[in-house]
């Protein structure tokens, strides 16, 4: 059985200028263990999707469809059922870490928090179990910094926390929402780097959402590309960088600037098959 | 070009910002943005200047040109030092040197029109030119962007992303300028987009032989649009030389571990450069 | 440079593009917000009532058999009486209530108008020069402020009726005197921000010159907290106004005003209840009414909010 199931997901929002249907079809399937890569720019629907998910879309957001969750239905359940999920079953990482993270707490009181309150722990294990998980994202002399606040970090700092905060209660998924888009280069690298070795030793599957297809290339199993909230292309990632098939897939991946294979002229993505399937 | 002066030369260029160092008393810190920068552009040139956040790459683009004072050095303006202009003679050279900026909406006045935001320039450097004149140029010059010249009367946030890039490059363009300062000019826009504008960019380059320093942290941007490429690291010039050069044979270890770490969408490349990282990582770690 | 103004065949063509142009209206900022204030249904009805109370404060007395200062000798302390054309009755004087309630009203609208132009065009210069230049001109322009905002400002006015003598206008000038001080730390606030902001940038590396980014770049985009702040000010200028009277600092007889026309009131309130009735349901309503005018306006220009 697959660990996450997603069937024509559906998200609308109601504004002051009518209803903007932010998803409007959306179906994949990802295994235990497996990672999937959503790709789309921006206002393709991409997050809305996944937050979704976790029943953490605004108030004026409405989603319907299926997403069953290791064989049970998680779309729009009630919050006090959810919560079993969230930070348990299901860990998220959003784009910018300080937003998630609480600037007047040590980072020690904020990850014993989540144990003792999902796990169960006592205060010392808890704090035990959180060095060794900053150790596992790699963070130098996690010991001491644990007792840290998180302006006291770097950007890159600060998500690898994040990701050390979104694992510790071992979830089955974790969802990670443009992680290192806020970040320089080098720094992503790094992080991207690891979130691929964490998932080698955890055996969390993973929902990696950018819009860059360059860090989805050595990442994910699977990409699903989505556009105006349609899926456009969902298939194995080496295949599909190998042989894009929809025209708008070839598009993206023709108006990158690459470093290893340069051009003389950037193609730009057409949008005639919007026109084409409206005739459908 | 390579017989031609170069229509600027910096040399030298430091900047540096006192920073409070907190308390009433507790005096300044300084802190050094720029760090003795030379280069030479010349006409119808592009320069890319890269690095990551805080390198310095900005301070620099707007010291040279005197929009933030500089501490030391001197920027040449076709022979004559920016840096020491009179406030006046910085008004002229602004004809000449126009910018373009990263956030396509926030570089854009929110209760002006397109068709006024693109003739400001021209009201400032060239009063004496009548209404009529004023527009048709700004026509002209939409026309020369891609935009639809009846969309004179819409403001900013009637437009997408690429749009008011669009409309900035106009902006930048009307007093027909001999350098632009492209900061970031399209870090903030999707790809296609960012496709697009770089394309209009290079075209008009031509068209109007324009010398470009283009700022970015998008090193694979920057060799696609530019001739020569400088990488920046804590403020200090670490490399500058040929585009092809700099990506193909990076001689500083920071352009190594840059160019490693840009991501390339083919997953047996990828493979490839993350087992290239892994080795530097662990080279770095050796080494301290 | 060539070309620039010479009429060049090139530019003739765009001219004549220019011309023909069909161009597409924009929909500006400020129509925006006029659209999302329209479908306000409170801030509509406050609008209505306010424009209604000051229409009747202007063309009303043209409409009444009696003058605010004319004394009717047959009548006086008597409840409201169609018949007689005291439709709210008359004061211990004699005179027509309702009369003096509308001018007391068209009083103390003129003193809350008069204040607040001179508070926003006050402050807004003064906030903007010195959030724009910042550094030291910031300093001593807002310790000034500080300097200001410590007098009491009862103790201003005061000083100004003794070296002036009583006079409306005075009074108009102290007021407005005193609340652009609050404007001008808004609007220095909202500069400090504004000028950080990329088309600031954008104009200075155009070469404009200071005056010109501050009057056509910041200002312009001052609009929506110095609107929001302005319809506030009116409901406190209007107590303030009401206050100095009550005190006996305002308007003077005959003349009479809002807060004068309750402090009258007041006292007699058990046995002349009409007295204190009409001024006093008058100025709530107005001031409930821009109370809502201001929150409307607040949604509608920073829609964000909500």
């Amino acid at each position: 059985m697959a660990l996450l199931e997603v069937k024509n997901l559906k998200v609308d929002f109601q504004t002051n200028d009518g209803v903007v249907n932010a998803v409007r079809d959306l179906s994949y399937t990802l295994e235990k263990g497996k990672t999937l890569a959503i790709v789309g720019e921006s206002g393709s629907g991409k997050t809305q999707g996944a937050f979704a998910l976790l029943g953490l879309l605004p108030k004026n957001g409405k989603a319907s469809g299926s997403v069953m969750f290791d064989g049970k239905q998680i779309l729009n359940l009630p919050l006090s059922q959810l919560r079993a999920y969230r930070a348990a079953r299901i860990g998220i990482i959003f784009q910018d870490p300080m937003t998630s993270l609480n600037p007047y707490l040590r980072i020690s009181r904020q990850m014993t928090e989540v144990l003792e309150l999902h796990k169960g722990m006592t205060r010392s294990a808890a704090l035990a179990e959180s060095v060794r998980f900053l150790d596992a994202v790699r963070i130098p002399d996690a010991k001491n910094r644990v007792h840290m606040y998180p302006h006291e970090f770097s950007g890159g700092m600060r998500q690898r926390v994040m990701i050390a905060m979104a694992l510790l209660c071992g979830p089955e998924l974790l969802i990670a929402d443009e992680p290192t888009t806020a970040l320089d280069v080098t720094v992503q690298a790094g992080i991207i780097d690891l979130l691929v070795d964490l998932q080698e030793d955890f055996g969390t599957a993973i929902i990696l959402i950018t819009h860059d297809l360059g860090i989805v290339a050595g990442t994910c199993e699977d990409t699903l590309v989505m556009f105006d909230g349609r899926v456009m292309e969902y298939r194995k990632t080496e295949e599909l960088f190998a042989s894009p098939a929809h025209p708008y897939t070839q598009g993206l991946l023709a108006a990158v600037p690459r470093l290893d294979k340069p051009v003389e002229r950037l193609s730009t993505v057409s949008y005639e098959f919007m026109s084409q399937r409206g005739e459908a | 070009m390579t017989e031609q002066k170069p229509i600027l030369q910096v040399r030298n260029v430091s900047v540096d910002f006192k920073i409070p160092a907190g308390g009433m008393f507790g005096g300044n810190k300084i802190l050094h943005a720029v760090k003795d920068v030379s280069f030479d552009l010349h006409q119808g040139e592009t320069l890319g200047i890269v690095g990551e956040s805080g390198c310095g790459k900005s301070t620099l683009s707007r010291a040279v040109i005197k929009l933030i004072q500089a501490t030391s050095g001197e920027s040449l303006w076709m022979g004559k030092d920016i840096l020491k202009m009179s406030p006046k003679e910085l008004v002229n050279l602004r004809k000449d040197i126009q910018m373009v900026f990263q956030d396509p909406l926030a570089s854009l006045n929110p209760r002006m029109t397109a068709g006024q935001i693109i003739a400001e320039p021209l009201l400032i450097h060239y009063p004496e030119v009548n209404k009529t004149e004023r527009m048709a140029r700004v026509v002209e010059m939409m026309e020369k962007v891609g935009l639809s010249a009846n969309m004179i009367n819409k403001y900013p946030h009637e437009f997408s992303g690429g749009q008011c890039q669009r409309i900035g490059i106009a902006r930048a363009l009307i007093t027909k300028p001999k350098l632009i300062v492209c900061d970031e000019a399209v870090s903030a826009l999707d790809v296609s987009v960012q496709a697009q504008v770089i394309n209009l960019l290079m075209d008009l380059q031509k068209e109007f032989g324009i010398s470009l320093l283009f700022i970015a942290h998008d090193i694979a941007v920057v060799r696609h649009i530019a001739q020569r490429i400088m990488v920046l690291y804590f403020g200090e010039v670490v490399e500058i030389g040929e585009s092809e050069q700099v990506v193909m044979q990076p001689r500083h270890d920071y352009t190594k571990k840059l160019i490693a770490s840009v991501p390339v969408p083919d997953p047996k490349e990828e493979m490839r450069r993350r087992e290239l990282r892994r080795r530097l990582r662990r080279e770095a770690a050796a080494a301290a | 440079m060539p070309g620039i103004t010479g009429k060049d065949q090139v530019l003739t063509t765009y001219a004549n593009k220019l011309a023909t142009l069909d161009p597409v209206k924009g929909r500006s900022l400020t129509q925006d917000a006029t659209r999302r204030l329209v479908r306000n249904k409170a801030a509509v009805a406050s609008i209505i009532v306010v424009v209604v109370i000051i229409l009747a404060a202007f063309i009303g007395p043209y409409f009444l058999p009696w003058g605010f200062s004319e004394v009717d000798w047959s009548n006086i302390r008597k409840p409201p009486n169609p018949e007689a054309g005291h439709y709210l009755g008359t004061d211990q004087n004699g005179r027509d209530m309702l009369a003096r309630v509308l001018q007391g009203t068209q009083m103390s609208l003129i003193v809350a108008f008069v204040a607040t132009v001179v508070s926003v065009t006050i402050g807004v210069i003064y906030g903007a020069i010195a959030g724009y230049f910042g550094g030291r001109v910031d300093a001593i322009m807002m310790r000034i402020v500080d300097v200001m905002y410590a007098l009491p400002y009862i103790l201003f006015v005061i000083i100004l009726m003794v070296m002036f003598g009583r006079n409306p206008v005075l009074l108009f000038v102290g007021i407005g005197a005193i609340e652009w001080l609050t404007m001008a730390r808004i609007v220095r606030g909202q500069t400090l921000s504004i000028k950080e902001k990329e088309f600031v940038e954008a104009a200075r590396a155009s070469g404009a010159s200071s005056w010109t980014i501050i009057f056509k770049h910041i200002v312009p985009n001052l609009t929506g907290p110095v609107v929001i702040y302005a319809t506030l000010t009116i409901p406190e200028i209007i107590i303030a106004e009401s206050f100095l009277s009550y005190l006996g600092l305002g308007v003077q007889e005959p003349q009479t005003s809002l807060g004068t026309l309750i402090s009258a009131g007041a006292p007699v309130a058990e046995v002349l209840p009409w007295m204190l009735l009409g001024p006093a349901a008058v100025l709530v309503t107005l001031l409930l009414a821009l109370t809502y005018i201001g929150d409307g306006l607040r949604d509608a220009l920073d829609p964000k909010d909500r």
